[in-house]
């Protein structure tokens, strides 16, 4: 209660004194009433000045008094100069939120720890191999046969568990025509109770619930998919649902695909892919590629035993990989006994997984790390800003101080007062700073990933993030606040006083500062100004072949339907008004679909390039416009396995670029199979999965497949690619999707997207990284500017009575402009040059985020020159017309 | 006798039973109640009496209030709280220990 009213006190301090005040006057009235001589009674009670102060100091906490006094003047002081100080507070506001926000993405996606028991023995299992041009390469999939063994092979040391990439799927709950997208993951029965995860509601898997390949039709649904899709219904358990067909191969449980929702994980859980919040486990038992030794579908985490080494485990299960693929490899393809050596040549890690594993993180983790160090040179250069400032400020406050110090205030007490002032200022700078990250980094995370399927991660805004802003606020205040307390304290009253302290002291140090400025100025530039040119050549690299007006429908069948409907939907549509031409494919290009096989031609080894593989119906070619070069396009007769189009990479690759057209070879498919193809005609080139890849080579097959007995395979999915008329293809969208369901009434449409827009999908990073990194650039520049400008300005306020003096005895303007920014500039060339060898030293470490574009290109480095050199002469020439229109007779006359 | 103005550390004990005897004085009062009773030997310096009551008061042992006198001018007046009337007990024993314990050093020597 004391302590209380103590604190209580200082929030009264003036009335405080009045009440002592009172007290004490009481006190000498009753005195003179008593009969005692006035002037006896006021001597015999001593210095009433120094009695209120013992009182106050008993009465409240004096320490805190004095701070409160001190965020009071710091207050007065920055009310007094606005501009300056909302100057300040934005920009430093801005740097702290910008920090503040990056410190939020980096979190959530690389740092916090998943809701599990064991998160911090939790690591990812990945193979370092060599690529085949020879440079390493990493692959965190796995096939679930190695897997097992695997798991076998540390039993009693580490639990593995097997998750497989999060994929979008279609989920019907009653009817096809109420179909919906859900985020699925497969996952190791035994994964909830390795994760000590408890049930929301009914029950989660165990090992029990992943035996038996196609054997375990359950479901667990996350919470969040609960609440959102449900309504946190009860009932939602026992609810059965129908995955809508969505594999290329039919696998061991196809079957019906009815799973039912057996239990609900708890709240914090949402899978184990950052980035991604899954909606449904199914046991790993329940995929198609449980039991190929081919199929690499999955991730694998291991759960390490409490006190167990990480390399011994390392070692077993490089160990036991190795093995299998070597068994695999046996008598599988007729390769080398190099190639063989060289494909063999993998080496299984253990990265930490306490964050999870994800695609995100690894597409993110070197933009963001980088997008981190630039936000924090912007907050640096906003550090240097400030202290500027204050450094200007406590110039002008001189007297001030050392009036202070000679009337007795501590040396201790100075730094406290100036310290105070910029914590004031460095609290509003933070509640800035919270409302512009509160509302940038879900903004940026809205913009990762396409529209229809966004990244979802969550952002609380809990004590990691409070402590974070906090430490960043705390550390920046001392970083621009502590040089200008230190000066202030240091300094000698009678020399101020006199009025001849050394401005060249505090010259140097702000100008030190703007060396510092420039130089991060012109690195955050620099970088992004490769961001942009990655950005700029990858948007404007040709694909082969045209996005315009193209619609691709993804579609899919209740039941696999004979190629012959499929047709019948093509030709359907081909009759509609708007409709240019129609081809259908297995996906689009650029859709995310991929399919690789070795190549051999006449019999002989594969060369151990890849050759990649769709198929596509006739008249595909043309929809996409990629251009026909030799022989003809496929025919309705047509069928896989016998023809194929090649592209001019795969005929370079594989035919040392003679004409293929009639010449044949085999894919080397499941199990080593042989699969004969007869090229009838050679396509252009086009991108074909990803488009950061080189151009890879490519088979294109027909759409209609027969069997071993030679009848027509039914196909269960699909993508119609559309060349319409409209120039916004969209506006088809919809009839388009209805006259699919009419012209076949098991078809359904899923996707709708523009080629365009898989495209544009492709280089969502980069325009990421381009617009955050130009905006930083933008700011960097224009507090470097302020910045610069500031200083100038203030040495010539300081100068103006040398000026002054100068231009009396006749220097020239041009004399006059090159002393005041001569010092300034030395110190932007050395900061320019020190950002250019921070830039090429920060380049390795950027290659992996560039594409095309090479640090050393001349337009690289010119640039960033230009740009600063055009923004410092821009930030001195108020400074210079200032300094030139002096007129020497004012000012000495003012002196 | 010259008068004496160390308490010794003793004007805590002096005031809080002072105050417990009669309750509602003010600082001038206190300081001549002391002068008073201790047949003007003791005496509280001026200057010091009132932070010696703030820290009593901060301490919770007496808690004080605004009066208006006669003459119009406000006066703080101070009573002993229960701490306060604790603490007197504790003080007033120490006393009484330490005066006997000089006491008989006093007669031994």
């Amino acid at each position: 209660m004391s302590l209380w009213s103590r604190v209580a006190n200082v929030w009264r301090g003036d009335e405080l004194s009045r009440e002592i005040d009172e007290e004490i006057e009481t006190h000498l009235a009753e005195a003179v009433e008593r009969g005692r001589d006035p002037v006896e009674a006021r001597r015999a009670f001593g210095s009433r000045l120094r009695r209120r102060e013992e009182s106050r100091d008993i009465r409240l906490v004096p320490w805190l008094d004095s701070l409160r006094a001190d965020v009071v003047f710091g207050w007065r002081q920055l009310k007094k100069k606005k501009v300056t100080s909302a100057a300040a507070i934005l920009s430093l506001g801005l740097a702290i939120g910008a920090s503040t926000a990056a410190f939020r993405l980096i979190d959530a996606l690389l740092l916090r720890p998943l809701p599990v028991a064991n998160a911090e023995r939790l690591y990812g299992l990945s193979r370092h191999v060599n690529l085949p041009d020879g440079k390493p390469g990493s692959f965190d999939g796995w096939a679930y046969p190695s897997f097992r063994q695997m798991r076998a092979a540390v039993k009693g040391q580490a639990e593995l568990i097997a998750v497989s990439y999060a994929e979008r799927v279609d989920v019907t709950y009653r009817t096809d025509l109420e179909m919906e997208k859900a985020h699925l993951q497969y996952v190791s029965g035994w994964m909830f109770g390795a994760f000590g995860l408890r049930p929301a509601l009914g029950r989660l898997f165990t090992e029990n619930d992943d035996l038996k390949p196609g054997a375990h039709p359950y479901a667990v649904i996350s919470y969040d998919y609960w609440k959102r899709r449900f309504g946190a219904d009860p009932n939602a358990i026992g609810r059965k649902f129908r995955l809508g067909s969505k594999e290329l191969f039919a696998g061991p449980g196809a079957g019906d695909n009815v799973y039912e929702i057996v239990g609900i994980a708890p709240r914090p859980f949402t899978g184990t892919e950052t980035g991604t919040v899954t909606d449904i486990f199914l046991p790993t038992m329940m995929h198609p590629g449980a039991v190929h030794d081919d199929w690499t579908w999955m991730r694998t985490l291991a759960s390490l035993n409490p006190g167990v080494a990480v390399e011994p485990v390392r070692a077993k299960l490089n160990a036991t990989s190795y093995a299998f693929e070597a068994n695999r490899m046996k008598g599988l393809v007729r390769w080398s006994k190099q190639d063989i050596a060289k494909f063999l040549a993998q080496k299984v890690v253990l990265d930490p997984a306490a964050a999870g594993a994800s695609g995100l993180q690894a597409d993110y983790r070197r933009g963001l790390a980088a997008l981190g160090v630039l936000v924090g040179l912007v907050l640096l250069i906003a550090c240097a800003n400030v202290a500027n400032l204050m450094t200007a400020q406590a110039a002008a406050r001189a007297r001030e101080m050392a009036l202070r110090v000679s009337i007795g205030a501590g040396r201790w007490r100075l730094v406290q007062l100036v310290l105070v002032e910029s914590a004031v200022l460095g609290f509003f700078a933070a509640a800035a700073g919270a409302l512009f990250a509160w509302w940038s980094a879900p903004f940026v995370v809205s913009r990762i990933n396409p529209p229809d399927n966004p990244a979802r991660l969550a952002l609380p805004a809990d004590w990691r993030v409070l402590g974070f802003g906090l430490a960043l606020t705390l550390g920046v205040t001392l970083l621009f606040g502590l040089a200008p307390a230190l000066r202030a304290s240091g300094m000698k009253p009678i020399t101020t006083l006199r009025g001849g302290s050394d401005p060249h002291a505090r010259r140097r140090l702000m100008h030190g500062l703007i060396a510092v400025q420039v130089a991060f100025c012109f690195l955050v530039l620099f970088v992004a100004g490769l961001f942009v040119a990655t950005f700029d050549r990858l948007s404007h690299r040709p694909t082969g072949f045209s996005a315009e007006r193209v619609l691709t429908l993804d579609t899919v069948a209740q039941q696999p339907e004979p190629p012959a409907f499929w047709d019948q939907v093509a030709e359907h549509l081909r009759t509609l008004p708007g409709v240019e031409k129609v081809g259908l494919a297995r996906w689009a290009l650029l859709g995310g679909g991929s399919w690789n096989n070795w190549v051999s031609v006449n019999g002989a080894a594969p060369n151990g390039v890849l050759a990649f593989f769709l198929s596509v119906s006739p008249g595909w070619a043309e929809a996409m416009k990629i251009p026909l070069i030799a022989g003809r396009d496929f025919r309705p007769g047509d069928t896989y396995p016998g023809a194929a189009i090649v592209n001019e990479t795969f005929a370079k690759e594989f035919f040392h670029g003679e004409d293929p057209v009639g010449k044949s070879f085999d894919m080397i498919i499941f199990q080593g199979r042989r699969v004969p193809c007869r090229v009838v005609g050679l396509v252009g080139d086009a991108v074909y999965r990803d488009i950061h890849d080189p151009i890879v080579p490519q088979a294109y097959y027909p759409f209609a497949s027969v069997g071993a007995r030679g009848e027509l395979q039914p196909v269960d999915q699909g993508t119609f690619v559309v060349r319409t008329s409209d120039a916004n293809p969209l506006a088809l969208a919809s009839i388009l999707r209805r006259e699919v369901a009419r012209a076949r009434p098991e078809f359904r449409v899923g996707n709708i997207r523009t080629q365009a827009e898989l495209v544009q999908a492709q280089t969502i990073r980069e325009r990421l990284l381009a617009m955050l990194a130009m905006f930083f650039a933008v700011v960097a520049l224009l507090l470097a500017g302020i910045g610069l400008y500031g200083v100038l300005d203030y040495s010539v306020v300081e100068r103006r009575r040398e000026i002054g003096i100068r231009m009396a005895i006749g220097a020239q303007a041009g004399d006059i402009a090159r002393r005041v920014t001569a010092e300034a500039f030395g110190m932007v060339a050395v900061g320019a040059a020190v950002g250019f060898a921070l830039g090429m030293a920060s380049v390795p470490y950027l290659s992996s985020l560039l594409w095309e574009v090479h640090a050393t290109d001349p337009g690289m480095l010119v640039l960033p020159w230009l740009t600063v050199l055009a923004a410092t002469m821009l930030a001195a020439l108020p400074a210079v017309i200032r300094a030139v229109r002096i007129d020497p007779v004012t000012m000495l006359r003012a002196e | 006798m010259p008068k004496t103005d160390s308490l010794q550390g003793s004007l805590d004990l002096l005031v809080l039973k002072i105050l417990s005897r009669r309750p509602g004085l003010h600082g001038y009062a206190i300081m001549s109640a002391i002068e008073a009773m201790s047949g003007e030997v003791l005496r509280a310096e001026e200057g010091s009496l009132y932070p010696a009551l703030h820290r009593m008061e901060e301490a919770g042992w007496i808690s004080a209030e605004w009066i208006t006198k006669e003459t119009g001018r406000r006066a703080r007046i101070y009573q002993v709280t229960a701490a306060g009337a604790k603490q007197l007990e504790a003080e007033e024993s120490r006393w009484r220990t330490v005066t006997s314990a000089v006491n008989r050093v006093l007669r031994m020597a």
